[in-house]
């Protein structure tokens, strides 16, 4: 499949099961929700070694959020029920109920309910108050600033973590501004998120390493220097390769992020120095989620 | 199918006991088993046919018609379904109502909506003392729901109150909140004295300042977060709660009972 002149591979996106949930963090202003909800969501890109991937899913307007204040939706991403909540209770502790005038709130319902408040509220040290509103069971705790309102809990869902897709260019700037003009677009979409820097990853990982305990290492086939000493996957041409990864609610969420993602990026074409689009994966016997580019691109 | 109405074609010298006739008990009986139940009233028992006219079928919503403040325990541990009262009510109106809703469109007597624990009471007139309280010898009054009273409250409003909402868009007589243990109490009106006497938790938000005894310390004037959210979930209301110029987030906190555990508020509108 050529798309534009961008060579779609016949090759497949490789995704798990992750548990997710979702909070919605609100602030005096836009900026300063923002604040929390990146230092929130920081040191969050993979759970090889952040424990969760986490990242901000879109702002909210006054009139999305529950108390009426700017807002930001963020996505929370773990391989485990119990990591997802020691993640989600580290970071709102450490992170929105240390941030100036913020609020935090449950973004997803479920059965399956996990602290969010729960026991920050131990936090107050005996003042803080609970208070039931429309059903829902809120903390206030006292703080320097005034009061941090905080929901006691958030739901927990089934999610997909891992889909993506590379972006192979003639030059890593062409490479990087395919790899921004996808972002923009995805970020669009809602229920996923792009978890790592600037939501594109430049050191994707193979399984596995020459040396003892590392369990990921740099995927030799597609860095563009070893192209003459390694197994490669590149053509002659191509001389940098960038990985966008999401994270989503479900495969359909993830497959439509992928979808325009590599629209965007077919959109800017091969006179914008863009080759091909191809994708990670393990073989198809680690995940159960494929998402074929062909088929997404039909 | 019509709402089950009862029109009420004597008013008896003694009071009534309502109780039996609640939503869960009516369901799936012949209209000739309802008229046979039997009402205590005084030290009689009346049948239901003896008392009120019958029609309609529909038991998940009953009418009361030409009721009168003799008519007590009306939607007693009412669960699910709604009663809709034409006239006043008794004592102990919805006492420990679990799911459902009753309005009435007239006065409440004594202990409306004590130890409710879910659902929706709406009194457009008057109501007597130990709104939303907890019956003598217990610990713990309502537990859950919300109250809507257009009109004035007696005094003790909310006594021991634990958990749920009540509104009362006129006046509260003394102890408002007296005992409380957590919830929310909201006067717009004036309100008595001895506002939160004994209260352990929960908040009294007032429209009005009361006049504080010692026990209640002054916090300072303060923009709560909390407050906009309590006030939209009245926006679905019939009441003066509902409005949105009703909304405000900037009171004046005062803490106590410090007579007692000291940890809930009274919360003083401020301009």
């Amino acid at each position: 499949m050529i798309i534009n002149g961008v060579t779609i591979d016949a090759t497949f996106a490789e995704a798990f099961p992750m548990k997710a949930t979702r909070a919605i963090i609100t602030a005096h202003n836009e900026q300063w929700a923002l604040i929390a909800a990146q230092a929130m969501t920081g040191f969050a890109t993979s759970v090889i070694a952040c424990g969760c991937e986490a990242g901000i899913e879109r702002t909210l307007s006054p009139e999305q959020t529950p108390d009426g204040r700017p807002g930001v939706a963020v996505l929370i991403f773990a391989m485990g029920g119990k990591g997802l909540a020691k993640q989600l209770e580290t970071r709102a502790g450490q992170c929105v109920l240390t941030s100036p005038t913020s609020a935090l709130f449950a973004g997803i319902y479920s059965d399956i309910k996990i602290p969010l408040g729960k026991n920050l509220r131990y936090f107050g040290d005996g003042f803080q108050i609970a208070k039931v509103i429309g059903g829902k069971r809120y903390w206030r705790i006292p703080v320097m600033d005034g009061e941090f309102l905080v929901e006691a809990t958030t739901g927990q869902v089934d999610a997909v973590g891992g889909g993506n897709f590379l972006v192979l260019a003639e030059s890593q700037p062409q490479a990087l501004a395919a790899c921004e003009a996808a972002i923009d677009a995805m970020r669009k979409i809602p229920n996923v998120i792009m978890p790592f820097p600037g939501g594109v990853v430049r050191s994707g990982s193979k399984v596995g390493s020459k040396y003892k305990g590392l369990n990921a290492s740099t995927n030799d086939a597609f860095c563009p220097t070893l192209k003459g000493m390694t197994a490669t996957d590149l053509s002659p041409e191509i001389e940098s390769v960038m990985e966008i990864v999401i994270d989503g609610l479900s495969k359909e969420d993830i497959d439509q992020a992928m979808r325009v993602g590599i629209q965007a990026v077919c959109g800017l074409g091969a006179a914008a120095g863009i080759k091909r689009v191809s994708a990670g994966n393990y073989g198809g016997k680690l995940g159960p989620f494929h998402f074929h580019l062909q088929e997404i691109m039909a | 199918m019509s709402a089950l109405t009862f029109t009420l074609k004597i008013r008896p010298a003694q009071r009534v006991d309502m109780s039996p006739l609640v939503c869960q008990q009516l369901q799936g009986k012949d209209p000739s088993d309802i008229a046979a139940i039997e009402l205590q009233s005084g030290n009689r028992k009346l049948r239901a046919d003896e008392l009120f006219a019958i029609s309609g079928s529909d038991a998940q919503h009953i009418i009361i018609k030409n009721s009168f403040d003799k008519l007590d325990f009306i939607g007693k541990e009412l669960n699910g379904g709604s009663i809709t009262v034409e006239g006043d009510a008794g004592a102990y109106l919805a006492m420990g109502m679990a799911a459902g809703a009753i309005t009435v469109s007239g006065n409440a007597g004594l202990y409306a909506g004590c130890e409710m624990k879910k659902g929706y009471l709406e009194i457009a007139g008057n109501t007597g003392d130990f709104l939303g309280g907890t019956l003598p010898g217990n610990k713990m009054g309502m537990k859950g729901g919300l109250i809507l009273v257009k009109g004035n409250a007696g005094e003790r409003a909310g006594d021991c109150l634990r958990r749920g909402t009540i509104l009362i868009e006129g006046n509260a007589g003394d102890y408002c909140g007296s005992r409380m243990i957590a919830g929310t109490i909201a006067v717009m009106g004036q309100t008595g004295r001895y506002v939160g006497y004994a209260m352990r938790r929960g908040t009294l938000l007032l429209w009005h300042t009361p006049p504080l005894s010692a026990s209640f310390n002054d916090c300072g004037t303060h923009t709560l977060a909390f407050l906009p959210m309590l006030f939209k979930t009245f926006a679905p209301l019939h009441s003066k709660f509902a409005d949105s110029s009703a909304v405000f987030n900037r009171t004046r906190r005062y803490a106590g009972d410090m007579a007692e555990m000291g940890r809930g508020e009274i919360l003083v509108k401020q301009p």
